[in-house]
C-alpha cells in the first residue's frame, strides 16, 4: 500500500502534434479511491497507463511511496492493473491466470496456493478455479482479473474501465464489489471511467479530465454540488445541468424577457452562463415561462424536455405531477450556478434566496 | 454378424476416433435444407474438382501400383504386392527415405524456426514497419523452379558468392558433386522459399493476441524470455500447429522443384528426396508400377503423420 504523487506529467504520443496529457498534478493518499473521469479521448488511460509503466512519461515525475517510478520496469512497480476485455491468459486455467504473476516473482508454492484460494473465496470464484476463461461468463472473467490484480497484493490497483464490456445490471453489482473489495484491503486505486454514474458511485474524490488537463478534483458530492466550470457541469449529473445565456444587471440575473432577481447586487455583471440542474426547478404560477417540447418518463420521475426563452431546458418532475403545454418555472433556492460565458469558469455565486421571477412587461 | 454400430478392429478406432473430432463441430453448425438433394448439388463442383484432380490420380495410382506395365505401354500384367516388396526392399530406397526424413525435418524445424524468429523481431518493429514486412514476404512471390536456380547461382561452382563465402572459411563447397554440399544448398533454399510463409502466419498470430493481454504479461512477468515462453508462444501453438503440417507436406512435396533444378543432369549420388524418386522412377526410368508404389507408400506416410498430429496435438493447442 502506497501514495501515489504525480507531479507535471504530460504526455506526447511519437509523431503527434500536441500532447494527449499535460501538465497534471495529482496526489493520491494511501488507501485512497480516485476515479478519472471524462469525456472519450481526454487522456484518461494515457495517464492511468503512465503510472502503470506501459507508456513513458513525456514530462513530469510519478511517485509510487517514495519511490521514483519513472524509469521503473511495469511489472517492478508493484502495481495490478485491470484491464477492460479481461485480459485473461487463455490458455491458462482460473488458478493459473492467479498465480501467474505471483509464481514469475518466486513466490513460494505454499504461499500462491493460500492466495488464489483466500482471492477465490472473496470474488465467488471457487467452482471455477479449474477452467479455462473462455468456458466463463464475461462477469466471471472480470472478477478472475480482479482476482489476478488482487493477490499480487500490490501497492496500487490501477483500474482502466473494468466494467465497460458488462450489462448495465452486472455493471451495478461489479460496480459494489470492487467498492467493497477495496475498502476491505485498503488498497489505493486508481480507476478509469466514461461512466458519470460509476464514477460518483466509486470514488472517495473524482478527478474530472478534458482535453488532457485536470478540470477539477474533489469529493464527488462537492463537484455536484459545486462544478468549477461548464464543462464539470455538463458531465456530472445526469441530465446534464442546463446551461443558459443570461445576462446579470445589478441585483438580478435576466434571461431573454425574463427577470430573476438575485436578492443582493452582484460582483459578476454583464453576460453570464447559468446554471440549473433539472431537479432544481419548481413549478410555481409565475416565472420563467416553460413551452413543452416532448416528455421522457424514468419511471422514477419524469424528464421534461422544453424551451425557456428561445434556450432548451430539462426539468425533472415526479411522475404525479400534472403535465401542461406550458409552465411557469422558478429556481430553488441556491441552486443556481453561473459560470463566466467566454472561459466557463465558475463566477462567485449569488447569496441563497428565493428566485422567484417576474416577467418584464 | 457382426454389430454394425461396433465393427472390429481398426476400422472401430479409427472410426471412435473420427467421431470424436467430428462431434463438436457437427453440433455447432448444421443447416437444415428441406430437400435432402440440394446441399450435394451445392458441393458438386467442389466434389468434382476434388474427384477429377485427387480421387481419380489416386484410384489410378493405387491401381498401378499393383501391375508391372511394360515400358513401351503394350499391357501390364498383375504382380499383387511385388512393387511394394522391390521398394521397400531395396538398400536405395530405405537410403533415400532416411534422407527424405532427415531433409523434413531439418527443413521444417528451420522455416518454423526462423518464420517464428523474424515474426518476433518485425511485430516489435514500428518505424519502416510494412517496408521490413514487404521484403521478408516479398521471397514467398518467386515461384519455385526460380527459387532453385537462384540458389544455383548462390552456388555456383565459378560466381556463386555463397561458394566464395564458404572458400574464405576453408569449406569447398561443390554443390551438385559432394553429396552433402548439395544437401546443404538444397536445405537452405527450401528453408529461404517457406520462410515468408511462416512469417505470414506468425505475425498475423502474434498481432491476434490483444494488446492488453500482452500488457498484462508485462506487469506480471519481468523476464522477456520467460514472458514469451509463457505467455506469448502457447497462444501461437494454433497457427505453429497449423504450420507444421504445411511444412511437412511443403519439404516432402513443394520443395520437388528446387531439387530437380539441383540434381538434374548431374552425377548420379546427390541426394533426392522420395517424391523425386517417385519422379525419376517413373518419368525417366519408365517404372510406372514401382513409381506409383512408392507414391502410395508416400501417400499412406503423410495420412498417418497427419492423422497423429491431429490426434495428439490439435486438441493441445486450441483455446478458443
Ligand atoms: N498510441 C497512441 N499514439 C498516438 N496517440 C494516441 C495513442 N493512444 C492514445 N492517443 C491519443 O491520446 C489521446 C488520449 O487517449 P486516451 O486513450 O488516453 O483517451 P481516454 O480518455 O482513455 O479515452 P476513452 O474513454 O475513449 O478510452 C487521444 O486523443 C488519442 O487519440
Ligand atoms: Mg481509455
Amino acid at each position: 500500500m502506497a501514495s501515489i504523487d504525480i507531479s507535471n506529467v504530460s504526455k506526447t504520443y511519437p509523431g503527434a502534434s500536441a500532447p494527449s496529457v499535460s501538465d497534471i498534478n495529482l496526489s493520491i493518499r494511501d488507501g485512497e479511491f480516485i476515479v478519472l473521469v471524462g469525456p472519450s479521448g481526454c487522456g484518461k488511460s494515457t495517464l492511468l497507463r503512465m503510472v502503470a509503466g506501459l507508456e513513458d512519461i513525456t514530462g513530469g515525475e510519478v511517485h509510487i511511496g517514495d519511490r521514483l517510478v519513472n524509469r521503473v520496469d511495469p511489472a517492478d512497480r508493484d502495481i495490478a492493473m485491470v484491464f477492460q476485455n479481461y485480459a485473461l491468459y487463455p490458455h491458462m486455467t482460473v488458478r493459473e491466470n492467479m498465480a501467474y504473476g505471483l509464481k514469475n516473482r518466486r513466490t513460494p508454492a505454499t504461499e500462491i496456493e493460500s492466495r488464489v484460494a483466500e482471492a477465490a473465496r472473496m470474488l465467488e470464484l471457487g467452482p471455477y478455479l479449474d477452467r479455462k476463461p473462455r468456458a466463463l461468463s464475461g462477469g466471471q472473467r472480470q472478477r478472475v482479473a480482479m482476482g489476478r490484480a488482487v493477490v499480487r497484493q500490490p501497492a496500487a490497483f490501477l483500474f482502466d474501465e473494468p466494467l465497460s464490456n458488462l450489462d448495465a445490471k452486472l455493471r451495478v453489482s461489479m460496480r459494489g464489489e470492487i467498492r467493497r473489495l477495496q475498502k476491505r484491503l485498503g488498497t489505493t486505486s486508481l480507476y478509469v471511467t466514461h461512466d458519470q454514474l460509476e464514477a460518483m458511485t466509486l470514488a472517495d474524490r473524482l478527478v474530472v479530465l478534458n482535453a488532457g488537463r485536470i478540470e477539477q478534483v474533489g469529493a464527488p458530492l462537492d463537484i455536484y454540488h459545486n462544478p468549477a466550470s461548464t464543462f464539470v457541469a455538463s458531465f456530472i449529473g445526469s441530465p446534464a445541468m442546463n446551461l443558459i445565456d443570461a445576462e446579470i444587471r445589478g441585483s438580478s440575473l435576466h434571461i431573454g424577457a425574463t427577470e430573476v432577481p438575485l436578492g443582493s447586487m452582484q460582483a459578476a455583471q454583464g453576460p453570464v452562463t447559468a446554471g440549473i440542474r433539472a431537479e432544481d426547478l419548481q413549478v410555481t404560477g409565475h416565472g420563467l415561462p416553460f413551452r413543452v417540447d416532448f416528455v421522457e418518463e424514468l419511471g422514477a420521475q419524469r424528464l421534461v424536455h422544453g424551451h425557456v426563452e428561445g434556450q432548451p431546458l430539462t426539468l425533472a418532475l415526479t411522475p404525479d405531477a400534472a403535465l401542461h403545454d406550458a409552465f411557469h418555472l422558478s429556481i430553488r433556492p441556491g441552486a443556481l450556478h453561473l459560470f463566466d460565458t467566454r472561459s466557463g469558469r465558475r463566477l462567485p455565486q449569488p447569496e441563497s434566496g428565493v428566485f422567484a421571477s417576474r416577467v418584464l412587461a | 454378424m457382426t454389430d454394425v454400430t461396433q465393427p472390429p478392429g481398426a476400422a472401430a478406432t479409427l472410426r471412435r476416433w473420427w467421431q470424436r473430432t467430428s462431434r463438436p463441430a457437427e453440433a455447432a453448425k448444421r443447416v437444415q435444407f428441406d430437400r435432402p438433394l440440394l446441399p450435394w448439388l451445392f458441393l458438386m463442383p467442389q466434389l468434382a474438382v476434388i474427384f477429377v484432380f485427387f480421387y481419380w490420380p489416386s484410384v489410378q495410382a493405387i491401381t498401378s501400383s499393383f501391375y508391372l506395365e511394360d515400358p513401351f505401354g503394350f499391357g501390364a500384367s498383375f504382380v499383387g504386392l511385388d512393387n511394394y516388396r522391390d521398394a521397400l526392399g531395396s538398400a536405395e530406397y530405405r537410403r533415400i527415405a532416411g534422407f527424405t526424413a532427415l531433409f523434413t525435418a531439418l527443413v521444417t524445424a528451420l522455416s518454423l524456426g526462423l518464420g517464428l524468429l523474424f515474426a518476433v523481431k518485425a511485430d516489435k518493429v514500428i518505424r519502416g514497419r510494412s517496408t521490413y514486412r514487404t521484403a521478408l514476404i516479398s521471397v514467398y512471390a518467386v515461384a519455385p523452379p526460380v527459387a532453385g536456380l537462384m540458389g544455383m547461382m548462390l552456388f555456383d561452382q565459378h560466381i556463386g558468392p555463397f561458394v566464395t563465402l564458404a572458400a574464405k572459411f576453408g569449406w569447398t563447397m561443390q554443390v551438385g558433386i559432394n553429396y552433402w554440399d548439395t544437401a546443404f544448398a538444397m536445405i537452405l533454399v527450401s528453408v529461404w522459399k517457406q520462410v515468408p510463409y511462416n512469417f505470414i502466419f506468425f505475425l498475423s498470430g502474434l498481432q491476434g493476441i490483444p494488446a492488453s493481454v500482452r500488457e498484462a504479461a508485462v506487469i506480471d512477468c519481468k523476464n522477456g524470455f520467460t514472458r514469451f515462453r509463457t505467455a506469448i508462444l502457447p497462444l501461437l501453438a494454433p497457427t505453429a500447429f497449423f504450420l507444421l503440417i504445411i511444412n511437412i507436406t511443403y519439404a516432402l512435396f513443394d520443395t520437388f522443384a528446387v531439387i530437380d533444378v539441383m540434381v538434374k543432369d548431374k552425377p548420379a549420388n546427390n541426394p533426392i528426396t522420395l517424391v523425386y524418386k517417385v519422379y525419376n522412377d517413373g518419368f525417366r526410368g519408365n517404372d510406372i508400377g514401382g513409381s506409383a508404389a512408392q507414391s502410395v507408400i508416400l501417400m499412406v506416410v503423410v495420412l498417418v503423420l497427419t492423422l497423429v498430429q491431429f490426434r495428439w496435438l490439435e486438441r493441445r493447442v486450441h483455446y478458443g
